[in-house]
C-alpha cells in the first residue's frame, strides 16, 4: 500500500477527506499530514481500515522554530508491513485537539500522557487524570516535555482520586507501591465482594525518571546506553529499536552478518526472560522445584550472554551501523553446545509442569483476557498472541526471520495457560532460530559500517520478548536528539491485567500478574 | 513425582563453590560469617528490598543471588516480604520523586537496629538519570547509607562478595 492507495482508502470511509501532504520517507513508513480539525476522523478511519489500535500517539514542541505543537499518531498495517503516521499541527495559543479516546480506547493513555507532559488538552476526553506525574508531588501547570521547561514551579498538589466501587459488602484492598517480592513498584487497588475481584485499579508511574527529556540534546552514542536502561530485562530490544531508528535516519544498510548477530542476541534475551517467567508462574502456585529448575536455566543463559557479548544483559552490544560483539568459531561452539543442554533442560521443565495435574488446574482458565477486550485495549505482543491476535513484528518485517521460516506462536484461550504455552513454544522456536542464524554467520563477516547521523525523523522497532518496542526519533542538524518517544509493550498491556483478573480471587492475582510480567520502568519511563 | 525425583538426582547440587571463582576465600569466609551473623543478628540477617525507580536489572541480579547456584541464603542472609521483619534495607534505583514517600515509610517501618545498603550505580548518585527533573538522586542524601554495591547491574557474585566483606568487618567490630 502506498500513499495514494492509503488516501483513496481513507476517502472511502471519509468522503471529504483531504491530506495537506503525503510522503513516503522510508520503504516501511508513510506520513500524512492533515489539519487539526480532521485529525480525529482520519485516525478513526485508519483504525477501522486496519482493524488495529493506535500503536503510538505523542506530541512535539515546535513552538520555538515554527510556533506550534505537533501531534503524531502511528498505525500499523501488518498485512502490507507498513507504518502510517498521521500528523497535525496544533496552534500554540489554546493548544487542544478532539479526544480520540471515546471511539478508540487504545488512545486513552496516550492522551493523558500528552496532556500531562505538554499541556495540550484532549477535548471531551473521558479521563483526564495524570499518569506519571503524581498529583501528590508534582504541581499542576508544569509541563516537563515542553522545550522551555526549566523546573517545576508553583501550582497546587493534591490527593489522587481512585475510582471507587460502592455497595454493601464491597471492600478495598490496597497493595503497593512497595510489594512483598523483589520487584518494581506499582499500586494496585482491588475492590472485592467476598472472594472475587470486582474491580482492579492500577496506579503506576512510581518509577518515572523523565527518560524522554533526558534523551533530548544527547548525542546518539550516550543515548544508546540510556536506551539500555529503560527496561533492564529488555536492554537488547530497546537498544535495537533505538539503533534501528538511528540507522533509518542515517540511511545506512547494515551487513547481513549484523542482522544475524542481532537475531541471535534478541532470541537469547527472549529465552532468559521466558524461562524466568515460567519459573515465576510455577513459584506463584507454590510449585518450587520447577521454579528452581527454571532459575538454573536462566542463569545458564545469562552466563552464556556474558561469554558471547561480555554482558549478562546484552548491554553495550548495539551501535549505530552494527554491533560490538562478534561470534567467532570458538564462541559459536560454546553457543551450540549450551543450546543443546538448554533444550534438554527446558524439555524436562515443560514436562514437569504439563504433567502436574494440580499445576494445570491452577493455570487453566485463570486470568482470561478475551480477544475483544485485548483488541479494544490495544494489547500487543505475547499477551496479544495468547488471546488470538496474530501479530509479531519478526514475522512481518524482518528478512532474517522470514529466511529462517519463523513460526509465530498463537493461542486462543487468553488465560494463564495460553500465555505459558506461548512462552514454551517461543523458547523452543528461539533455540531453532539461533541455530539457523548461527549457521549463516561467516567467519570474517564485517560487523560494523560507518555512518553519520543527519537531520531527520524515523520510527525504529523491534519485537522484544514482551512485544513490539517502538522508538520514534527526531534529530537536529547537528545530529543531536530533538525528541525521542518510546513505547514499551507494557504501556499497552498493563490495562489488560485489570480486566484479566476480574472474577478471580486475590490469591490468584500474583499468578495472573506474572503471566503478563510487564515492566514497571518501561511503562513509567 | 518420579519425573521430579529423576531430575533432582540428575541435576545434583548445582551451588557454586564461590571460593573457586575468585581468589579470596569467600566460601570459607561466608561460613565463618554465618556464625557471626547468628550471634549479632539473632540467627540470620534479613533484608528488605525497595526499588525506587530502577530498570529492573538490579532486581534480576538480586533474585539471581538467591538462586540455587549462588544461594545467598546458605550464609544466613535472606530477603523478606515486610520491612517489619528486616534488619537491612536494600535500595535500588535513582529515587523517582514518586517513590520518595514510600522509601521513607519503608525505612520508618523497620525496627531498630537497622542499616541501609544501596545497590547499583543509579542508587549511588542517580547514574544515567542524574539531573532529570523527576529524580531525587543519591539515596545517601535521603537516608544514612552504610554500604554501596557498585555495578550496572552488579553481578550476583559481586553482590555476595561486597555484602559478606562488609558484614565481616561489621560483625568483628
Amino acid at each position: 500500500m502506498d500513499s495514494s492507495e492509503l488516501i483513496s482508502g481513507i476517502k472511502k470511509k471519509l468522503p471529504d477527506f483531504n491530506a495537506l501532504s503525503a510522503s513516503q520517507n522510508y520503504p516501511d513508513e508513510i506520513c500524512i499530514k492533515v489539519t487539526q480539525q480532521i485529525f480525529k476522523d482520519t485516525c478513526h478511519a485508519l483504525y477501522k481500515m486496519f482493524s488495529f489500535p493506535v500503536m503510538m500517539f505523542f506530541a512535539l514542541d515546535e513552538r520555538k522554530e515554527r510556533g506550534r505543537f505537533v501531534i503524531n499518531s502511528v498505525f500499523l498495517d501488518f498485512r502490507s508491513a507498513k507504518w502510517f503516521i498521521v500528523s497535525a499541527d496544533i496552534p500554540q495559543e489554546n493548544p487542544c485537539f478532539d479526544s480520540l479516546a471515546k471511539s478508540m480506547h487504545s488512545a486513552s493513555l496516550f492522551e493523558r500522557e500528552i496532556r500531562e507532559m505538554f499541556g495540550i488538552e484532549p477535548k471531551d476526553s473521558p479521563d483526564l487524570r495524570r499518569l506519571n506525574l503524581h498529583d501528590e508531588v508534582w504541581p499542576f501547570g508544569s509541563y516537563p516535555l515542553r522545550k522551555d521547561f526549566k523546573a517545576a514551579e508553583g501550582g497546587d498538589v493534591r490527593d489522587y482520586k481512585f475510582g471507587r466501587v460502592d455497595g454493601e459488602g464491597v471492600f478495598e484492598v490496597p497493595v503497593g507501591p512497595v510489594h512483598a517480592g523483589i520487584i518494581g513498584p506499582g499500586h494496585f487497588r482491588f475492590s472485592v465482594a467476598g472472594e472475587p475481584i470486582i474491580n482492579l485499579e492500577l496506579r503506576l508511574g512510581f518509577t518515572h525518571r523523565g527518560v524522554e527529556k533526558l534523551f533530548e540534546g544527547k548525542a546518539y552514542s550516550g543515548a544508546i546506553r540510556l536506551s539500555e536502561c529503560i527496561s533492564g530485562d529488555s536492554s537488547f530490544a530497546h537498544s535495537l529499536a533505538f539503533t534501528h531508528a538511528l540507522e533509518k535516519i542515517s540511511g545506512v544498510s547494515i551487513f547481513a552478518q549484523v542482522a544475524y548477530l542481532r537475531g541471535v542476541f534478541l532470541e537469547l534475551e527472549r529465552m532468559y526472560n521466558h524461562v524466568n517467567d515460567i519459573g515465576g508462574i510455577a513459584i506463584d502456585v507454590g510449585f518450587s522445584f520447577p521454579a528452581a529448575y527454571a532459575s538454573i536455566i536462566k542463569e545458564a543463559i545469562l552466563q552464556l550472554n556474558e561469554k558471547l557479548s561480555g554482558n549478562r544483559y546484552l548491554k553495550n552490544v548495539n551501535i549505530l551501523g552494527g554491533v560490538l560483539a562478534d561470534i567467532d568459531e570458538a564462541k559459536k561452539q560454546i553457543l551450540l553446545d549450551s543450546l543443546k543442554n538448554l533444550k534438554q533442560d527446558f524439555k524436562e521443565l515443560a514436562k514437569m509442569l504439563y504433567s502436574s495435574v494440580s499445576f494445570m488446574d491452577r493455570v487453566d482458565a485463570t486470568g482470561v483476557l478475551r480477544r475483544k477486550t485485548a483488541e479494544d485495549l490495544g494489547v500487543v505482543g505475547l499477551a496479544g498472541r495468547a488471546s488470538g491476535i496474530p501479530i509479531d513484528l519478526r514475522k512481518h518485517f524482518s528478512w532474517v526471520y522470514k529466511e529462517a521460516k519463523f513460526k509465530i506462536a498463537i493461542q486462543e484461550s487468553g488465560d494463564v495457560l495460553a500465555r505459558l504455552r506461548i512462552r514454551i513454544f517461543e523458547f523452543e522456536e528461539s533455540c531453532r532460530l539461533i541455530e539457523e542464524f548461527v549457521g549463516k554467520l561467516s567467519i570474517d563477516g564485517k560487523i560494523r559500517v560507518s555512518a553519520i547521523l543527519k537531520e531527520g525523523s524515523a520510527l525504529g522497532y523491534a519485537e522484544g520478548w514482551r512485544g513490539p518496542v517502538l522508538y520514534w526519533l527526531k534529530t537536529d542538524s547537528a545530529g543531536l536528539i530533538e525528541r525521542c518517544k518510546i513505547v514499551d509493550p507494557s504501556f499497552h498491556n498493563w490495562q489488560a491485567l485489570s480486566y484479566a483478573v476480574l472474577g478471580e480471587i486475590i490469591p490468584d492475582f500474583p499468578l495472573c500478574n506474572k503471566s503478563f510480567d510487564l515492566s514497571y520502568s518501561g511503562n513509567d519511563l | 513425582m518420579m519425573h521430579i525425583l529423576k531430575n533432582r538426582i540428575l541435576k545434583g547440587v548445582v551451588t557454586k563453590h564461590i571460593q573457586s571463582e575468585l581468589s579470596e576465600e569467600i566460601e570459607t569466609t561466608g561460613l565463618e560469617l554465618k556464625s557471626l551473623i547468628q550471634k549479632k543478628f539473632g540467627r540470620s540477617l534479613h533484608i528488605r528490598e525497595v526499588d525506587t525507580g530502577s530498570c529492573g536489572a538490579c532486581e534480576s541480579e538480586i533474585i539471581s543471588a538467591n538462586n540455587p547456584i549462588y544461594d545467598l541464603q546458605r550464609f544466613g542472609i535472606s530477603f523478606v516480604a515486610s520491612p517489619r521483619h528486616a534488619d537491612a534495607l536494600l535500595v535500588t534505583g535513582p529515587v523517582s520523586k514518586n517513590m520518595l514517600i514510600a522509601l521513607r515509610k519503608t525505612y520508618e517501618a523497620m525496627p531498630e537496629p537497622k542499616f541501609v545498603i544501596t545497590c547499583g550505580d543509579c542508587a549511588l548518585d542517580g547514574g544515567l538519570f542524574k539531573g532529570s527533573y523527576y529524580v531525587e538522586g543519591a539515596v545517601k542524601d535521603i537516608l544514612l547509607v552504610a554500604l554501596h554495591i557498585p555495578g550496572c547491574p552488579p553481578s550476583p557474585l559481586s553482590i555476595i562478595q561486597v555484602l559478606l566483606e562488609f558484614l565481616r568487618k561489621e560483625t568483628l567490630r
